[in-house]
């Protein structure tokens, strides 16, 4: 919403403010000012000028040498180029040191381009002469100004006055952003009521008149409205002997302050009045009006339109649709139909001002593909008593303008009047709510300020039917706050009762988690929740996998976001792909995101989240160090069993020689591996690169962060190497799950400290050296102690084909 | 004898003396005190002398040892201190040579600024809590008094799933979530993904991050919605920043306002990230519309409360300068090593 800042002031008389002031004030009380922008703020020194000779430039072919009258009886020189001027013409004059806003292009330069005499081939030249453009506006707004050319002033232009002034440039543009619930401030009348109320100054509204011949509108036309839910009012008037001209100079100079291109009296008069009132009209041409009457009722399904754009529209019967005798000639409140609309030799007219269903207009104008500035309005849900308002406004304006002759009486059918709401006067309420301690005094005055009515004898304050956004003491206690002043109210802490404020334990093993992924040396990363459902093919998954059940978005971005991912790799690979091709080196990032698992498709509740670390590397670094990360957080959280992998895992996106499901508790809680070359590839990732993804939901089901201490050894260990020759497919969690079981109570630890292959061995055999470590807690052990478990470790390893050496 | 081992006293200090390195130190240790030194030889001579005359020569000889044994730990102190001395010189390292990290990762920008806020409002004893990311229509319109066809539903550029279940625009349905668990009184902070369907480019993504707080007690009031902001500001942004509010409309509190924060960089002069205003908006916030209260089971004759809901994104950018929001998820290793 934009409003000139002289219309506003014109209905608020006493409103002698800055523009800057205007802004600040109207901020603070809740008409939000996005900026404003003087329209003469880079002209200067420019002035009414009028060319009283014309003589060739004698050394330019393109140029000539004006003798213009500025005003004092001063005449100057000027060289131009301009072609349209002529001796007698009236003309926009900048003078030396004077500014203008841009070039005749229409291109503006910031603060404005600076004018000074000089000479152009060798002619003296004191100034210029502007088009439109230079002035900083365009022909849109000034329709009459020729097309690169000079604009020229009509004859009683007052030579020597100034030309900004006289083009209605000394006015700012204030634009707001309104948010939905104040209706009544998309308008002129609306920002001037809170601006009144805002500086304490007395508002001005319009006074409207009686209008209207003898003649009785009924004999013109009859209206019917079917559908009074989506109309709950329909007003109409008709004017006849239309003359079409220009609108008057002042309305066309508001209309461009709002950014309105005037075109003519009638249609200036509807968008004059849609400005003030934020009521929208529409104009028929009565002639085309089929048996004079007018029906409001829904389209019928499949019913074809062509609105005045000439577009042709298919419609629904949800759709409310302006009919005559015979045919639509209107989509109710968003665009008049191309059969009845107002020509230029339009003799009489039908003025319609109605109100129409929000709900229904916006759904409508959807559906339709076609919002209006009608339209805009209708659908935030306008007050039915605008309409006849507005009516009289624009017939008292048509009259005044001689635009035609109106027609006595109006048809107005409104069935359930909308009264203004009644709610309790509670000033402790409010002051409760609020924590302030405002006089009930204070609070009446802010509300009669706002044309808020107050029933003493009922203590109940009256709002009038504009305010639709007053229902509660909540909104009666924003009206106090606001003008009392946020900025007043002190400011308090809560009191009350104490809380405890805390993580959840599963925000604190994620916040573990991120530690260790960093100490780790990964980065963390953030991606989207959203991907295509092509990368299940990019990551190998198998068509029958469960992991392509994934939840659909109906309206996505496009199909690169258009299903929640079921797994984290895609963000991870991708990540990790934009850093290849940057030739980042030694990459390595997590992630903690969720990925959403559909209980049942369609989806009939919420899908499951799981949260999930997911690390990823490339560069330094392989399957054992990321499993090294995994086992440091298995560590951290306080899971103390032992996990295991299992290599069998069926995961298509990893290496089939390289991967492991990762189990802790009989539970796959996570995988990990080197990515399969072949996805790697469809990511365009020519590198080793590993990951592993970890179940948080496991992770936060089995951490623990009580801790007891066991004591320090206090006798001393001994250590025993076993060195074997291992049959080449028996892995080390094979030979480790052995010590586990034949190793006793009083086997401390192992650690792997040799593994080979290669030529001494022979083929289909690794050599393997591990280090034992025996130890009680009790007592120093015996040889025999030692001896007794190794045996049975090294009968165990045997009958697994394990050979032992020396 | 009295000359005896004068001379061998002397003869001892001379060649204690003339040690330059430990080990001939020791030499002359032993050669002298030695099992078989000169001086145990005297020792041993001391039945050759007579009775009346043997304490005095023992004592004598006592002395000459005690002599030599000092000379001889005062020498070995001074060769160890050279001996030292002259290893330390020997191992001069260029300190200057490239450090040995670690090369710990980096915490993502949102995160750092997210756990700073989080520490902000536990410390004020607010609970963290988390809700759903794909959620119901109801708690993130209908319980936030959005009935269907409201127009701000229409303005959050929704992604849906299917009439009912969307991807929350907001992080408000936790707040809907956790009034109807019915524990009161409540103070929460609910941090998370939020979706709109803006296209993506340098101040817009489909996908982004909010906190949304909330209060509610008995005798909550606005006064206390802007102490609280107030402090929250001047944790986050420094003692000295200033705090203003501005009347707004949100469908689910009454009062509402926007917030700015006197520009952190400038401090409010006005520069090139408050646009010259000197403010940065920075959240929305209000008192709870008594009809989400009613609608989560809540009294608002009883009770009251204020929430707030802020873009953590944006606070991150201006936070640390970032001109473009696609580097917060591009992840790329250069970005992330910054923070």
């Amino acid at each position: 919403m934009n409003t000139s800042l002289n219309w506003i002031k014109d209905l608020v008389p006493g409103l002698d403010v800055s523009p800057q002031e205007y802004a600040d004030a109207m901020i603070l009380s809740g008409s939000k000012v996005e900026g404003y922008k003087n329209m003469d703020e880079d002209l200067e020194r420019i002035v009414i000028g009028q060319i009283k000779e014309i003589e060739k430039h004698p050394d330019a072919d393109k140029l000539i040498v004006c003798q213009v009258e500025i005003g004092g009886g001063q005449t100057t020189q000027i060289v131009t180029g301009a072609r349209n001027v002529n001796a007698g013409d009236k003309i926009p004059v900048v003078l030396d040191g004077g500014r203008v806003a841009g070039g005749h292009d229409g291109k503006l330069t910031p603060g404005g381009m600076k004018i000074k005499k000089g000479k152009l081939r060798g002619v003296e030249s004191n100034g210029m002469m502007c088009s439109i453009e230079e002035l900083g506006s365009t022909r849109d707004m000034f329709p009459e100004a020729p097309e690169d050319g000079i604009y020229i002033f009509g004859e009683d232009a007052k030579v020597g006055g100034s030309a900004i002034e006289a083009l209605g440039l000394h006015d700012t543009v204030v634009e707001y952003e309104i948010t939905n619930n104040r209706v009544d401030c998309f308008s002129i009348l609306g920002i001037a009521r809170e601006a009144a109320a805002t500086f304490c100054r007395e508002f001005h509204p319009p006074v409207v008149t009686e209008t209207g011949n003898d003649e009785d509108v009924r004999d013109y036309i009859k209206v019917t409205v079917e559908d009074k839910e989506l109309c709950p009012r329909y007003t109409a008037r008709v004017v006849k002997n239309i003359k079409i001209a220009p609108s008057p100079e002042w309305m066309q100079r508001r209309l461009r302050a709002q950014g309105i291109r005037p075109i003519n009296n009638i249609v200036d008069i509807t968008n004059y009045v849609m400005e003030e009132y934020g009521q929208p009209m529409h104009a028929y041409d009565w002639d085309t009006i089929a048996g004079h009457e007018i029906v409001v009722r829904r389209a019928k399904s499949g019913e074809k339109f062509v609105t005045l754009d000439g577009q042709e529209r298919t419609l629904d019967d949800s759709v409310l649709m302006i009919c005559d005798g015979d045919k639509a000639v209107g989509m109710a409140g968003i665009m008049g139909g191309e059969n009845s609309m107002i020509t230029d030799d339009v003799k009489t007219m039908l003025f319609e001002a109605a109100c129409f269903d929000g709900t229904n207009i916006r759904i409508s104008s959807k559906k339709v593909g076609l919002r209006t500035d009608a339209s805009s309005k209708f659908e935030k849900g306008l007050d039915p008593n605008l309409a006849m308002l507005a009516m009289d406004r624009a017939c008292q304006l048509i009259e005044e303008l001689g635009a035609g002759e109106v027609i006595g009486g109006a048809i107005d059918v409104y069935e359930k009047k909308r009264e203004g709401k009644r709610i309790a006067f509670e000033p402790d309420k409010y002051n409760r709510l609020l924590g302030t301690k405002i006089a009930p005094e204070e609070m009446l005055q802010y509300f009669e300020r706002l044309e808020l009515g107050y029933d003493q004898e009922k203590n109940e304050i009256i709002v009038p039917s504009w305010r639709q956004d007053l229902l509660c003491d909540a909104d009666l206690a924003e009206e106090v706050a606001r003008f009392f002043g946020y900025d007043n109210i002190q400011t308090t802490l809560p009191s009350g009762e104490a809380t405890t404020g805390m993580l959840s334990f599963k925000l604190r093993v994620e916040q573990v988690a991120r530690d260790i992924a960093e100490f780790c040396g990964f980065s963390q990363a953030m991606t989207y929740s959203f991907e295509s459902p092509k990368v299940f093919d990019k990551l190998l998954i198998p068509k029958d996998s469960e992991l392509r059940n994934a939840v659909v978005i109906s309206n996505p971005l496009g199909e690169d976001f258009s299903i929640m991912r079921t797994t984290p790799l895609n963000g991870m690979l991708t990540s990790l792909a934009t850093n290849y091709n940057r030739r980042n080196k030694d990459v390595r990032l997590y992630e903690l995101g969720n990925i959403y698992l559909p209980k049942q498709l369609p989806l009939t509740e919420l899908p499951t989240e799981r949260m999930q670390l997911t690390l990823g590397m490339y560069g330094e670094g392989d399957f054992y160090t990321m499993k090294g990360v995994v086992e440091e957080l298995f560590d951290k959280t306080g899971m103390k069993e032992k996990v295991l992998y299992d290599p069998d895992a069926e995961l298509h996106f990893l290496h089939p020689g390289r991967r492991a499901n990762i189990i802790y508790k009989n539970r796959v809680v996570g995988y990990l591996g080197e990515v399969h070359p072949a996805a790697a590839a469809n990511y365009n990732i020519k590198d080793r690169a590993y990951v592993a993804v970890i179940d948080m939901a496991y992770i936060t089901e089995f951490a623990t962060f009580d801790r007891k201490y066991e004591g320090v050894a206090k006798f001393p260990a001994a250590a025993r190497d076993i060195s074997m020759v291992v049959p080449k497919e028996i892995l080390a969690g094979d030979i480790e799950q052995i010590f586990d079981k034949k190793g006793g109570k009083n086997l401390e630890s192992y650690e792997l400290f040799d593994i080979y292959e290669g030529i001494q061995i022979k083929a289909g055999y690794k050599s393997m050296a591990y280090s034992l470590s025996f130890r009680a807690k009790d007592r120093n052990l015996e040889e025999a102690d030692i001896t007794q478990a190794m045996n049975r470790i090294l009968k165990a390893l045997e009958e697994q084909g394990i050979e032992l050496r020396s | 004898m009295k000359e005896k081992l004068q001379k061998l006293r002397e003869d001892a200090v001379r060649q204690i003396e003339n040690s330059t390195e430990l080990t001939k130190l020791n030499d002359v240790r032993v050669a002298f005190l030695g099992k078989k030194g000169e001086l145990t030889a005297i020792l041993k001579g001391m039945k050759d002398v007579l009775p009346e005359e043997r304490p005095a020569f023992g004592q004598l000889v006592n002395d000459t040892r005690e002599a030599i044994e000092k000379k001889i730990e005062e020498t070995k102190q001074r060769l160890e201190a050279a001996e030292l001395e002259a290893r330390l010189k020997n191992e001069v390292i260029d300190v200057t040579l490239p450090a040995k990290k670690n090369k710990v990762g980096h915490r993502h920008p949102n995160m750092i600024v997210l756990e700073e806020v989080e520490r902000i409002f536990t410390g004020m004893g607010y609970e963290v809590v988390e809700g759903p990311e794909v959620e119901y229509d109801y708690y993130n319109f209908e319980a936030l008094n959005i009935p269907a066809n409201h127009p701000a539903k229409d303005e959050q550029d929704t992604f849906y799933i299917n009439d009912k279940i969307l991807l929350r625009t907001q992080t408000s349905p936790v707040q809907v979530r956790v009034m109807e668990e019915g524990r009161l009184p409540i103070r929460m902070i609910a941090p998370g993904r939020v979706f709109r369907s803006d296209e993506v480019d340098a101040t817009h993504s489909p996908s982004f991050h909010q906190i949304e707080g909330m209060v509610i007690d008995k005798n909550i009031t606005f006064a206390d919605l802007k102490g609280t902001l107030q402090e929250f500001a001047s944790r986050l942004f420094g003692p000295d920043t200033k705090v203003k509010f501005r009347p707004h409309h949100f469908p689910f509190t009454e009062p509402s306002a926007e917030v700015d924060v006197s520009c952190f960089k400038c401090k409010g002069k006005g520069c090139r990230f408050c646009k010259g205003e000197g403010w940065i908006e920075i959240l929305g916030c209000g008192m709870v519309h008594p009809n989400v209260l009613r609608m989560s089971g809540i009294d608002p004759k009883e009770y009251s409360g204020f929430a707030f809901g802020v873009g953590l994104e944006r606070i991150t950018l201006l936070k640390y300068e970032i001109d473009d929001m696609r580097l917060l998820y591009e992840n790329d290793s250069r970005f992330l090593e910054q923070f």
